[in-house]
């Protein structure tokens, strides 16, 4: 970096002051709730630009990477379940660890014996055994746990420890879920990983819904500890009634204000440390190299790399920063509502993100995810103004079209995006931060 | 031991709706498929131009079920049909020109294309919502059965019934109208003829004299007429929900990509290959296994393989066994 661009500086400027004027407008409650979102939202820009402006890839399962995010911060932080343990703990594992050797023994058939029809009768008898093996065991262990006092727990609960720590963790299991993906579907056409991430993400929102005993499916999991100190504690501990009599401000509001600073707080130090991360691997000969296999695959392909390799390297580098949001995400919401994973609002927007802030610029990644989550929360309000005062304005108080109007505001969101994402493709591609 | 139930009650839970389903899915594949030969990319806007074009046709068969005109049997949506199928078009060609063709004259990279389709993809989920909002709509009316589970039963005097509804009997005869008809342009007019020509060998059409400009339009109201129909049926078959029409995109894909992308007869194959496996894997058996078994062995579960949540990862482990083990499809689609 050679000198401060002023203009960049001036573009996350106005993104401040776009934040400042809701603060003034609305409230700073607001403001911060969209400045937390707005740091997450960066950061899972940021993973999506390490897989597109790195490398080209196309991955449109962000919502599925950003749920398992989700579910690591439920199986790190939540104190475990004995009773459901007792009950089916065991077993529970022991079906997990069939089903895997099973996968493993129908890989190793593949590979190990030559070809010909009898390694594909080896293999399907080696799935369809397991899969027996595995619901014998998986039924009655799932069945058990989820016996166990279903209105409040009915699930194996977590292992307890610090919320924080779910974040990294939260980035290994997407990691995982990536390289399966990545596995199969790189070195193919590039539409093929694209499709092959929409399916893995559908599933593993289908897993979250529908697998109780393994975080509550669509009973929801409530009350995540918190890494950041609780807004009644706040409120009776004297530092902080000392503090607020300082401000001259109402402790009640205050508390909710210093909850959300100090999520500010820690969001802000994994996306400065994440931008120093990428940034120094974007000007590392590892980055060169990226960039140099994405803009010619042959001629990188002919100086020895080996571009399937590393496509599927900074495939599962990115998702896991996109599970390492997630998991952040759901410790600032405090719960995990597996039916709030919405394809449209994660993928879509955040590629939105990436694409209007400026693909191959990681600076370029975190201005978009900051400015396209204030237009999204902001979209609603502004849209539902317009109806009212504007477009609405002449019609008759009790006319069905004006009412049909203003009810169908909150789906202005998607246009306004899909209209914003068209323009930005075809005015300027290279987005608001170019690459350099 | 029955097997004459065993075979009906198979028939009515597995074979009648599993059909059904995959015509639908085929027509929807078929689209995607003609965008994929002739335009190289995948569109993701495809869901969402199926649920643009059935809720035209939803909101023309309210305008004719309000100006008191039906089919009397049959379903007054498919006579709302051609207009859904021409305002599709329209707004297809129409995106076309403002999106599409810009990226066209550039020649851009295919993945471009694929990212321009996402953006129209926010753009007509947004309409449809903003239109008709995001609710369950129910359009069918007319007749419900061709043969209810009562007459069948009066019929044959067996214990288990195979009703077949309306909507199941016309999606066939529909998508087969469609079918043969689509085949029939493909293969037989002029048109259809450079259509196949352009999507073989892109230069060499261009230097026969093909105006690729008017096989883009062509395909694109083919596009807007398959898409249509296929939205309509699903819509009449279960309902119209625009957020259903996004899932479809899933198993439509895989239907493509499983028949080989860009080969026509792959996506109909591919189309009833997904949504037989489909049906069947999370089909519970038990029923059926009670009419064979005899009564020592009747099993307790319900012999189902995975619960119906789940039929989206059929549709992706069919997906991702093509792509290891033969990325081209089963009828050899354009090369990967």
């Amino acid at each position: 970096m050679s000198g401060i661009n002023y203009r960049n500086v001036a573009l996350f400027g106005l993104v401040a002051v776009l934040l400042i004027i809701t603060g003034m407008v609305q409230s700073w409650n607001t403001a911060l709730g969209i400045l937390n979102m707005g740091l997450i939202s960066a950061v899972m820009a940021l993973g999506v630009n390490i897989q597109w402006g790195y490398a080209g890839l196309f991955n449109v399962g962000v919502v599925g990477f950003t749920a398992l995010g989700g579910l690591a911060a439920v199986l790190v932080s939540m104190p475990p379940v004995n009773e459901a343990w007792a009950a089916g703990g065991a077993r529970m594992m022991l079906a997990l660890a069939i089903g895997v050797a099973t996968i493993a023994a129908a890989v190793l058939a593949w590979t190990r014996l030559p070809r010909g029809a009898l390694r594909v009768v080896v293999m399907i008898a080696v799935l369809i055994v397991g899969f027996i093996l595995y619901r014998a065991v998986f039924d009655p262990a799932r069945d058990a746990i989820e016996a166990v006092n279903p209105s409040a727990t009915g699930y194996l609960g977590g292992l307890g420890l610090p919320v924080v720590l779910a974040w990294p963790v939260g980035g290994l299991l997407a990691a995982g879920a990536a390289w399966i993906v990545g596995k199969t579907a790189l070195g193919l056409r590039s539409d093929y990983l694209a499709i092959a991430t929409l399916g893995i993400a559908e599933i593993i929102i289908a897993i979250l819904k529908n697998e109780d005993w393994l975080a509550r499916g669509v009973k929801n999991v409530n009350g995540l500890p918190r890494p950041v100190p609780y807004e009644v504690d706040l409120q009776a501990a004297p530092w902080f009634l000392d503090l607020a009599e300082r401000f001259g401000a109402d402790p009640v509001s205050f508390s909710t204000i210093f909850v959300k600073l100090c999520y500010a707080g820690l969001f802000t130090v994994v996306l400065l440390l994440l931008i120093w991360l990428t940034q120094m691997a974007l000007n590392s000969p590892w980055g060169r190299m990226m960039r140099a296999i994405r803009d010619n695959e042959v001629s990188s392909e002919a100086m020895g790399k080996d571009v399937t390799r590393r496509h599927l390297q900074v495939f599962v580098l990115g998702s896991a920063v996109v599970g390492l949001a997630g998991a952040m995400m759901t410790t600032l919401d405090g719960q995990l509502v597996p039916s709030t994973y919405h394809p449209l609002r994660f993928t879509f927007l955040v590629w939105v993100m990436v694409i209007v802030g400026g693909s191959g610029n990681n600076w370029g990644a975190v201005l978009g995810g900051f400015l396209i989550w204030w237009l999204w929360i902001m979209v609603e309000p502004i849209g539902h103004w317009l109806m009212v005062n504007v477009i609405t304005a002449g019609m008759a108080e009790d006319s069905a079209l004006r009412d049909h109007l203003i009810g169908s505001a909150a789906q202005m969101r998607l246009l306004t995006m899909g209209v914003f994402l068209l323009l930005m493709l075809r005015f300027n591609p290279r987005g608001l931060i170019p690459e350099r | 031991m029955d097997v004459l139930n065993a075979i009906i009650v198979l028939a009515n839970f597995v074979i009648v709706p599993a059909t059904a389903y995959g015509a639908q899915l085929a027509l929807g594949a078929l689209g995607v498929t003609l965008i994929y030969g002739i335009l190289r990319f995948s569109n993701f806007a495809h869901g969402d131009t199926m649920a643009f074009g059935a809720m035209v046709t939803i909101l023309m068969t309210w305008a004719l079920q309000g100006a008191g005109i039906t089919l009397g049997l049959l379903p007054t949506a498919l006579l709302a049909l051609p207009v859904g199928i021409i305002v599709t078009a329209l707004l297809l060609i129409g995106t076309d020109r403002l999106v599409y063709r810009f990226y066209r004259q550039q020649k851009a990279k295919p993945v471009i294309y694929v990212i321009a389709s996402l953006g129209v993809m926010f753009v007509m989920n947004g309409l449809v919502r903003f239109i008709i909002g995001v609710d369950d709509q129910r359009f069918a009316d007319g007749e419900r059965f061709i043969v209810s589970a009562r007459t069948f039963r009066e019929m044959t005097g067996l214990d288990e019934a195979l009703a077949i509804r309306t909507t199941q009997g016309i999606t066939l005869v529909v998508a087969l109208i469609a079918v043969v008809a689509l085949f029939w342009f493909l293969n037989r007019t002029r048109t259809g003829k450079s259509m196949r020509a352009f999507s073989d060998n892109e230069d060499l059409a261009l230097l026969s004299g093909i105006n690729p400009e008017k096989v883009v339009i062509v395909t694109w109201i083919i596009v807007a007429a398959l898409a249509t129909t296929a939205g309509v049926l699903y819509g009449l078959d279960k309902s119209f929900k625009p957020f259903t029409y996004f899932q479809l995109l899933l198993p439509v894909f895989a239907s493509a990509i499983v028949g080989g992308l860009g080969n026509p007869v792959g996506a109909i194959a591919g189309g009833f290959l997904i949504a037989f496996s489909e049906i069947s894997v999370t089909y519970a058996f038990r029923r059926a296994a009670n009419h064979l078994l005899p009564e020592a062995w009747e099993p307790d579960g319900l012999v189902q393989l995975l619960s119906t949540d789940y039929k989206f990862a059929v549709s992706f482990t069919i997906l991702l066994i093509v792509l290891i083990f033969k990325p081209t499809g089963l009828f050899r689609g354009k090369s990967v």
